[in-house]
């Protein structure tokens, strides 16, 4: 018979030093939490494969279900500065914490196809943990910030221990699920243009909560510019504006006194809008849809969201200017 | 690592807690508080709801080290939130100053918590909030599992809104999924609390 030995000693290995490869096998991480924007940085220096949370609302979904076991999650609740907005004279920057359901109540009359953008996100629950910054850094083609930051005019405040920089909107999605931030680099703010004209946010979904963008569409009129600029979300492997529709519309505004005269736009020139933004469009099918159907409801989208903003222009140039 | 924070108006400790657990596994199997349910862990549901310095959030989608230092109220605290609340006119979180040492729901009071019901009456010395016992007298609770959730996100918006609108309702319980009632009893309910709140009930 054998002898009954010590129970689990045997397997136990009493030298065996918890290296980094013992730690990530036993599912081990570290959870680093600076209580300043400085302590952040000078972390994510020393760590720079540290991934940064937030409001958790993608993060936590990916530990939860076990895709991602990071050895250091950077909490960045405790760094104030994130959650605050300043309202400047030409751009508001929002700190990349500041929760959606504080850009809806507060920074409407600023930034509305944000705070549109901002209501479809989810639900009150992850509308009040979940900012801005997340979206940017996770970079999903469907993230709902997006179309209304490319569309009103946006810059990413972005910092290391080594400085400072601000990433043009145009130059932060790099590709499905990567933007342009660098290993040891946090997201700071984000510097949007104030609204000088209306602006609308239209997305496409089985239901009205809690939905990830079948595609979504942002579409600001800049009458300080007299241009207009758009956003494409879920409908490309990045976000991405449709620069053929508005350097055609611009053209067609211009030509036809559009801005000063205040007429409805041409249908004809809808029409083509439309097409050119459902040209911008490079999807893919999926279990939300078809490339196809994307296409065209983003078509749909364009020519609404034109007419929308088209006709707020048009009621408010009447109203201050008599024009109509 | 070890988590402090205050549970329901009272100061607790979670010990060996692992850094990427969430704030609901923390509730539910470390101390001893099931009532915020768990369904699917990424934030679609709502059964997790819980007030994370008086705003309702996902507990599965709250890491652990977050809450340290914050305040959380639980369904099991809700009745003396909502009690605190009435008493000290609109603050229950302790915020406005008006805490004191007795308030909250002590862990062991929590652990027990349970709506000993057998008609519309719950009796037999559990209070429930005014919205807990609104739930029970429109039939708004089938098998259950989402109620916790809601009646967290809906005493929040009671508490925003006192006289709230069917969208204002729809719209506050958009994160929380039921898939038994179809929402028309939980809207009766969440009425029904509406109604005997504005009218001092």
């Amino acid at each position: 018979m054998d002898e009954p030995g010590p129970p689990h000693t045997i397997w136990l290995d009493r030298n065996h030093s918890e290296t980094t490869e013992t730690k990530k096998r036993a599912g081990q991480m570290d959870f680093l939490r600076p209580a300043s924007w400085e302590e952040a940085l000078a972390a994510k220096a020393e760590h720079p494969t540290a991934v940064p949370i937030a409001g958790g609302t993608d993060v936590m979904v990916e530990i939860n279900f076990d895709h991602r076991r990071p050895e250091y999650l950077l909490d960045l609740n405790r760094v104030g500065d994130l959650y605050e907005w300043e309202v400047g004279e030409e751009t508001v920057r929002l700190g990349a914490s500041v929760p959606y359901t504080r850009i809806m109540e507060h920074l409407r009359p600023e930034l509305p196809g944000l705070a549109l953008a901002s209501h479809t996100v989810a639900s009150p629950q992850i509308r009040n943990r979940g900012g801005v910054g997340g979206n940017l850094g996770t970079a999903s083609p469907a993230g709902d910030a997006h179309p209304a930051l490319l569309a009103a005019g946006a810059r990413v405040e972005v910092e290391s221990v080594r400085g400072s920089r601000l990433i043009p909107i145009d130059d932060f999605y790099t590709g499905v699920k990567r933007n342009a931030l660098a290993p040891d680099e946090l997201i700071r703010a984000v510097h949007i243009d104030r609204a000088d004209g209306p602006q609308q946010y239209s997305k496409v979904g089985t239901r009205n909560a809690m939905v990830i963008a079948v595609c979504a569409f942002g579409l600001a009129l800049h009458p300080a510019t007299r241009t207009v600029r758009t956003g494409i979300g879920s409908a490309a492997p990045t976000p991405v504006r449709a620069k053929a529709a508005e350097e055609f519309l611009n053209a067609a505004l211009d030509e036809g006194g559009f801005w000063d005269n205040g007429r409805i736009i041409t249908p004809s020139v809808a029409k083509q809008f439309a097409e050119l933004c459902s040209a911008a469009c490079n999807p893919i099918d999926d279990v939300r849809g078809t490339a196809s159907y994307r296409r065209h409801a983003v078509g749909v989208m364009a020519r609404r969201t034109l007419m929308w903003t088209w006709e707020s222009y048009r009621g408010d140039a009447a109203r201050t200017e008599g024009v109509a | 690592m070890r988590v402090t924070f205050t549970v329901n108006g009272r100061p607790q400790e979670a010990d060996d807690v692992w850094e990427g657990e969430s704030l609901l596994y923390v509730l539910r199997e470390r101390l001893g508080l099931p009532g915020s349910k768990n369904a699917c862990e990424q934030g679609e549901c709502g059964s997790c709801t819980v007030r994370l310095d008086g705003v309702p959030v996902c507990a599965c989608l709250v890491a652990a080290g977050q809450v340290e230092g914050r305040e959380v109220v639980t369904v099991e605290g809700l009745a003396d939130y909502a009690k605190q609340r009435a008493e000290h006119g609109g603050c229950a979180s302790g915020a406005c100053g008006t805490a004191d040492a007795a308030a909250g729901t002590p862990l062991d009071e929590a652990r027990r918590r349970a709506a000993r019901g057998t008609d519309s009456h719950t009796g037999e010395g559990t209070e429930l909030s005014p919205i807990q016992q609104a739930f029970i007298d429109a039939g708004a609770v089938q098998c259950g599992f989402c109620t916790p959730g809601l009646l967290v996100a809906a005493d929040e918006m009671l508490e925003r809104h006192p006289n709230p609108t069917d969208a204002d309702i729809r719209e506050a319980l958009s994160g929380n999924l039921c898939r038994c009632t179809g929402y028309e009893k939980i809207m009766d309910a969440v009425r029904l609390a509406a109604a005997r709140q504005s009218e001092g009930v």
